[in-house]
């Protein structure tokens, strides 16, 4: 996994709640067998018109989005199926941040698997970053180690996460490896509920 | 303090604990299918990793099956993925209920009708539904495909542990009401992240006097509430579906389960983070009409109206709901036509399900205009229901009798809803785009769906004449 820990980038914001990972990446596009090329497909019914023409209107086309890396979304983002070709799809695009108020549980832990740090602020702090970015080129601070969220304006909101997460995406650790290394214990486990697995499949 | 049900199975599977770490899960099943498998076998194979426990790891194809000519597969694309999953299979050794097999179908039908799926295990599949397997009292979630590779080569998860959510489901339940109408009925009024960060307990009355298959259908949807799992306590009536089963011991070491299973159900005074309670005597036929499986209302209620909405987002959500759904504010959800229904999905494919629809059908005619399919859930529900005669009433009336798979739920085979098409669906997301671009849903339960393909509307099926529900 790639390891994060501070990026200076461009916002925007799409104010819509409980975007489902079926508009992030929808179904027609799930059939391959890669990790990566999803980009182009990202948020597609809404990208794109039924015609295959741009869809001006949306807020990931317009002109002074163009290179954002950085996603205001609102709550509940990423609800729905498990797929995780949707953080694939965000990252290939190019946004390694997601700040929305709440997000979906799987979508969540789908994203720090991927090296992209979803963070949770308040309401309110979402409000502000939606309409500001809404309203003008706009740039973040995200910092991991401090654990913060600013603009060169003033803004500043901390973000809470997991130690264990704080320290895999700031090493960019492989979750497997680090298993691995406890492989004794599993085997442990294994033998003492032997009866249980052989009754089991 | 006495213990839930869920921190039981939970304190049964942690192979370690360290302070600053979610726990070490061991995982007892691991299911997969096509979609969500690919990229994990690829990163075994980056590594040079094995897979730890192929014994515990069983396959089938459902995502991108096609329910007609299954053989020939035209998407190039969708055929190079089946194969994938085939050769993955071959190379580590993983059991695969392949096209061909009588026991092929979808991943969530087939764990518990196989008897895979048993009380007190942990089970995770790359796929959000997982959480219908609780229904037999085991702690069962969808993972994303990094957490696929995980247990692939590890056999464990790294899980922080959950709060518990109590949903008791007290008196009983109207005639043609069923757990479709219980899930979405509470999803339309807790919306669809009240079950965040929780594993659900689902119990009362309601719940103790359903069927396995009714309690399957209440827990695939717990995740459209926002909780990653539900579980519902294992009785005599989970003991009696799994007896007999492919994969359940016989004789005395089925005798021997059982007395383990009956350990499995909540401390009487186990304290859950959260209780809902609901009364299921309220509960009426339900139809969603929105994009969301929160946006739902009885079949006599009606589409909201915007000065309803108590914040400018929750205006917004709906005006948007309303556009893409083609429908106007206040509209009955009687005057909704609909020109596609589909039965079938995860949520409702199983006998039971086509039982309740075929009862509405029996005798009657698929209306003019509309083209309705049955789906089964698995080749052996589809060999069930044509043993007992279900698969006739249906093609008499002018159903499309199809091959099992997940089809028109996600529509990634051929099985699409058109752009601003209407489908009457007994699936579980409606979701923009989910069964087509541009396709309007409307979840309902399997009596629901078979009401609308006959009258080409949403009808309350307990006015239907002559239907006895």
């Amino acid at each position: 996994m790639s390891s994060f820990k501070e990026l200076t980038g461009k916002a925007v914001a799409l104010d819509r709640t409980n975007v489902d990972t079926d508009q992030i990446i929808p179904k027609q596009f799930l059939k391959r067998i890669e990790k990566t090329g999803f980009g182009q497909y990202l948020f597609y019914d809404w990208r794109y018109k039924p015609d295959g023409e741009l869809n001006e209107d949306f807020e990931l086309n317009q002109v002074q989005n163009q290179g954002a890396s950085i996603l205001i979304a609102n709550e509940n983002f990423g609800c729905g199926s498990s797929r995780e070709h949707a953080p694939w799809a965000l990252q290939d695009y190019g946004f390694n941040v997601i700040i929305a108020p709440s997000f979906a549980d799987i979508f969540y832990q789908n994203c720090l698997k991927n090296g992209i740090l979803p963070i949770v602020l308040s309401e309110a702090e979402v409000t502000y970053l939606l309409k500001e970015a809404a309203t003008q080129p706009y740039k973040l601070t995200v910092s991991l180690e401090q654990k913060c969220v600013c603009d060169k304006d003033g803004f500043h909101a901390s973000f809470e996460i997991s130690p264990y997460w704080y320290n895999m995406l700031l090493n960019g650790w492989d979750e497997i490896e680090l298993t691995l290394q406890l492989e004794g214990r599993i085997t442990e486990y294994e033998e003492k509920f032997k009866k249980r697995d052989q009754a089991s499949a | 303090m006495g213990k839930t049900i869920i921190e039981k199975i939970w304190e049964n599977h942690v192979v370690h604990q360290e302070e600053g770490k979610p726990d070490l899960l061991y995982i007892d099943l691991h299911l997969i299918h096509e979609v969500t498998s690919p990229q994990a076998f690829s990163g075994l194979r980056v590594k040079s990793r094995n897979v730890r426990r192929p014994d515990l790891t069983f396959a089938t194809m459902d995502h991108n099956v096609p329910t007609v000519n299954r053989q020939q597969i035209d998407d190039p694309v969708a055929k190079n993925q089946m194969d994938t999953l085939r050769s993955n299979c071959q190379e580590f050794g993983i059991q695969l209920a392949d096209l061909d097999s009588p026991d092929q179908g979808i991943v969530h039908v087939i764990g518990p009708e196989l008897g895979l799926t048993k009380p007190g295990m942990t089970i995770v599949c790359g796929d959000s539904h997982t959480s219908t397997h609780g229904a037999f009292g085991s702690l069962a979630f969808g993972i994303g495909t990094s957490e696929v590779e995980h247990v692939l080569a590890t056999q464990t998860l790294w899980q922080g542990k959950p709060k518990t959510l109590k949903i008791e489901v007290s008196g009983s339940l109207g005639p043609g009401v069923g757990a479709k109408d219980v899930i979405l009925s509470i999803i339309s009024e807790h919306g669809v992240k009240f079950g965040t960060g929780y594993v659900i307990e689902f119990c009362g009355e309601v719940i103790k006097s359903m069927s396995m298959e009714e309690r399957m259908t209440i827990c695939n949807m717990s995740i459209e509430g926002g909780a990653k799992a539900s579980i519902v306590a294992p009785d005599d009536k989970t003991f009696a579906y799994l007896n007999g089963r492919k994969y359940v011991p016989e004789g005395d070491a089925f005798l021997d389960s059982i007395l383990d299973w009956k350990q499995l159900s909540s401390d009487e005074d186990a304290v859950h983070d959260m209780v809902i309670e609901i009364d299921g005597n309220k509960i009426a036929p339900m139809v969603s009409w929105g994009t969301n499986p929160s946006m739902t209302a009885p079949v006599s209620g009606r589409v909201p109206y915007l000065h309803e909405c108590s914040t400018e987002t929750e205006k917004k959500s709906l005006q948007r709901a309303l556009d893409y759904m083609g429908l106007q504010e206040g509209q009955p959800i009687t005057d909704i036509k609909v020109t596609k229904v589909f039965i079938g999905s995860c949520t409702n494919s199983r006998l039971e399900d086509l039982r309740a629809a075929s009862e509405v059908v029996k005798g009657n005619k698929v209306a003019p205009g509309v083209q309705a399919i049955v789906v089964p859930g698995s080749q052996n529900v589809k060999k069930a229901a044509e043993a007992e005669g279900l698969a006739q009433i249906f093609i008499e009336a002018g159903f499309e009798w199809r091959e099992s798979g997940c089809s028109m739920c996600l529509s990634m085979n051929a099985d699409v809803v058109g752009p601003k098409e209407h489908c009457a669906s007994t699936s579980n997301r409606n979701f923009e785009g989910r069964q087509g671009a541009g396709a309007r849903t409307h979840l309902v339960s399997p009596a629901m769906a078979a009401a609308a393909a006959l009258q080409g509307c949403f009808v309350d099926v307990r006015s239907l004449a002559g239907v006895e529900v």
